[in-house]
């Protein structure tokens, strides 16, 4: 019908991905900023402490006698303690010489602060945080600076910042996987709007090509609008050709019916024989134009249908046995006599014009070649699958030309003296490929034409 | 039979009323709706031939009202559209058949034969000549009490010759209503549907006589 659409990604898709990764990003970055900033209050509540302990040690530093005396004071130790047992350092430089503590906290010698400052440095491989700061002390004749430092291992203040890191990063989760919830509600409940239409278009039969009037979001309208002028116009243009179809039919039919009523009016007044000649060959000139023009007609129409096939179901049966008494008259012209055998509905899916097409094309042609006082027998059976035998008496299908015959325009090398289209067959073909079946000819051993439409 | 043609082509309509009173049929003919209207108050019809594109309106509307009206004379169609989805609406309507224009006028015939026996017939039709009774629209002949149907050709035959009694009838022209024109038949075909002719006739008063040359005819003896 037409060829597949060229796809270029999914509405849906990138806007849940959007979302999704604007979530992703907002979470990452949140977690980020509130780990580092209770980084910074941890560190600076321990800076607080060591440097008090510092000053506190600094404070008891006095020169007695031109010695200087540090009276180290126990809670300069005790407020530094931790749940996690962290390791204090100390060092008391006078000068530059190391009065008591660790050799490995050095002094920087370029500064002497007077109030605490912090750095940090590594003990023995241990990261740690450590508080400097200096005091000049003045003597009777002497003049000299004291630096205390101390330092302290990190193990609690890292712990307290693991846990705030994986309560952060739980909170960060929790939001990253609400967002993307969030944007998966969004984005299918936006383009599911879109299905929606798509829906009630798709659910329509190929003849309903009324506008589309249920309320649209305000984004779609421009979509919706001019798909409804488009099938405004394709309505337009079909009933425009449906009508000038039914139109030209009428006007080459009408003339066609005069002159066939006149011309068997004077056939039943012309006694010389070659008028008469010549008056049949108008009449079946008369019929042949019409019957082509018909089947012609009849077939742009299934050919139409059968794109667009429209199903239903419905008895078989009950509908070859409508035709079989819409044919009778005709049947009996010829005292030929049509016998449906057909003991149980047959019920398919299908489109009944269609089928009811194909098998009256195939009955006509049984009738027209049928011989007079013989017997059409049409058969319809559910085994092995659904279908419609037309059996007649008459001389069968020509051996060599049995696979083409169902060709359009195609007639057996004996039909010579039989009006026909060429087309009856093709009809039948048509709808029956159309609805998943075959048409199969044969000859019966014992003489006529054997037809079966299966579905 | 009486018919009601609504059709507003005058020169088929001429052509249709032409053929059909040919085998004593009487016809009125109607160009409009209205003036089908005006025959139907005024006339009795054993059968409506009915046009669908009319000037004065679409034949499905007077079929609808014609058939709201109660009235049961049976209607044929005369359809010259496409074919399928019209003839069901027809039929969905209240047409009783349909025939597609150009329309053969044995088969036509035949159609008003078929609508008519569904309908139970008219008492018209039935025509009786010495001991034998012929009911066309049924179908059958009566000898004595006894009913026999006839095949579609012997009673096209039968209808032929009953309408002149003593007249010879050529047997082209019999050929000519038996069988259809693109039929490739020898004027001996005839014989076959007489010789049946003859025996289901047996025992009656009437008889058919051979005329060599000339053709056959049918006496009341």
């Amino acid at each position: 019908m037409s060829d597949p659409l060229r796809v270029s990604g999914s509405l849906r898709n990138r806007l849940a991905l959007i979302l999704i990764g604007g979530a992703a990003i907002l979470a990452l970055f949140l977690v980020l900023l509130v780990r580092s900033y209770a980084a910074q209050i941890a560190q600076q509540g321990q800076d607080q402490v060591l440097g008090a302990s510092v000053t506190s040690i600094l404070d008891t530093a006095i020169i007695q006698d031109g010695q200087v005396e540090v009276d180290f004071p126990y809670s300069a130790l005790s407020m530094l303690s931790t749940p996690s047992d962290d390791r204090v350092f100390h060092a008391i430089y006078q000068d530059d010489t190391l009065l008591s503590g660790y050799a490995s906290l050095t002094r920087d010698a370029t500064r002497a602060p007077a109030l605490p400052a912090y750095a940090t440095a590594e003990i023995m491989g241990t990261a740690v945080r450590r508080a400097s700061a200096s005091r000049t002390l003045i003597g009777a004749d002497q003049r000299t600076t004291i630096t205390v430092i101390v330092a302290q291992t990190q193990d609690a203040l890292s712990g307290t910042l693991n846990r705030i890191s994986r309560t952060v990063a739980g909170f960060g989760i929790g939001f990253f996987l609400l967002a993307t919830a969030l944007a998966l509600w969004a984005s299918s409940s936006t383009i599911g709007q879109l299905q929606r239409l798509t829906q009630s278009v798709t659910k329509r039969g190929p003849q309903d090509l009324r506008p589309f009037d249920k309320p649209v979001p305000t984004e779609m309208v421009p979509l919706v609008s001019s798909l409804n002028t488009l099938m405004g116009r394709l309505d337009q243009s079909l009933n425009r050709s449906e009508d000038f179809i039914a139109e030209a039919a009428h006007r080459v039919r009408t003339p066609l019916a005069t002159v066939r009523s006149h011309a068997e009016a004077m056939l039943q007044r012309v006694g010389r024989e070659e008028n008469r000649a010549t008056v049949r060959s108008m009449m079946r000139a008369i019929d042949e134009s019409s019957r082509a023009a018909g089947q012609l007609l009849d077939h742009a129409m299934i050919t139409f249908r059968a794109d667009h096939l429209e199903r239903d179901t419905f008895d078989l049966v009950e509908l070859v046995q409508d035709l079989v008494v819409r044919l009778t008259p005709v049947a009996e012209l010829k005292d030929v006599t049509v016998r449906l055998d057909g003991p149980e509905p047959v019920v398919i899916s299908g489109d009944a014009i269609l089928v009811q097409n194909a098998v009256r094309n195939i009955l006509d042609n049984a009738l027209k070649y049928a011989p007079g006082d013989s017997l059409v027998l049409v058969r319809v059976t559910n085994t092995p699958t659904p279908q419609v035998v037309v059996v007649d008496e008459g001389q069968g299908f020509p051996h060599a030309q049995i696979d083409t015959l169902a060709d359009r325009f195609t007639r057996g090398d004996n039909a010579a003296g039989t009006i026909g289209s060429g087309l009856g067959l093709t009809i039948a073909q048509d709808v029956a490929e159309a609805h998943g079946g075959i048409l199969d000819l044969s000859n019966r051993p014992e003489g006529g034409a054997c037809v079966t439409l299966s579905f | 039979m009486r018919f009601l043609l609504v059709e507003d082509n005058e020169e088929l309509g001429a052509a249709i009323a032409s053929r059909m009173s040919f085998d004593g049929h009487v016809v009125d003919h109607a160009l409009t709706i209205a003036d089908a209207s005006g025959f139907l108050e005024t006339g009795e019809y054993d059968l409506i031939l009915l046009d669908i594109m009319l000037p004065d309106g679409d034949g499905r509307s007077f079929l609808k009202a014609h058939r709201n009206s109660q009235s049961d004379t049976p209607v044929i169609v005369l359809t010259a559209r496409s074919q399928v989805s019209d003839r069901i609406s027809m039929l969905d309507l209240g047409a009783d058949d349909y025939v597609t224009k150009p329309f053969d006028h044995a088969e036509l015939q035949a159609r008003c034969r078929a609508v008519l026996r569904r309908k139970h017939g008219t008492a018209q039709t039935v025509v009786t000549l010495g001991d034998v009774t012929f009911d066309p629209v049924a179908g059958h002949i009566t000898v004595h009490g006894t009913q026999t149907f006839l095949r579609n050709r012997e009673l096209r035959l039968l209808e032929v010759l009953i309408t002149a009694p003593g007249q010879i009838f050529p047997k082209q022209k019999l050929v000519d209503r038996l069988f259809s024109y693109d039929d490739d038949v020898s004027e001996n075909a005839v014989e076959v549907y007489i010789a049946r002719l003859r025996k289901h006739l047996e025992g009656s008063c009437l008889t058919i006589t051979t005329h060599r040359g000339l053709g056959y005819r049918l006496d009341n003896v």
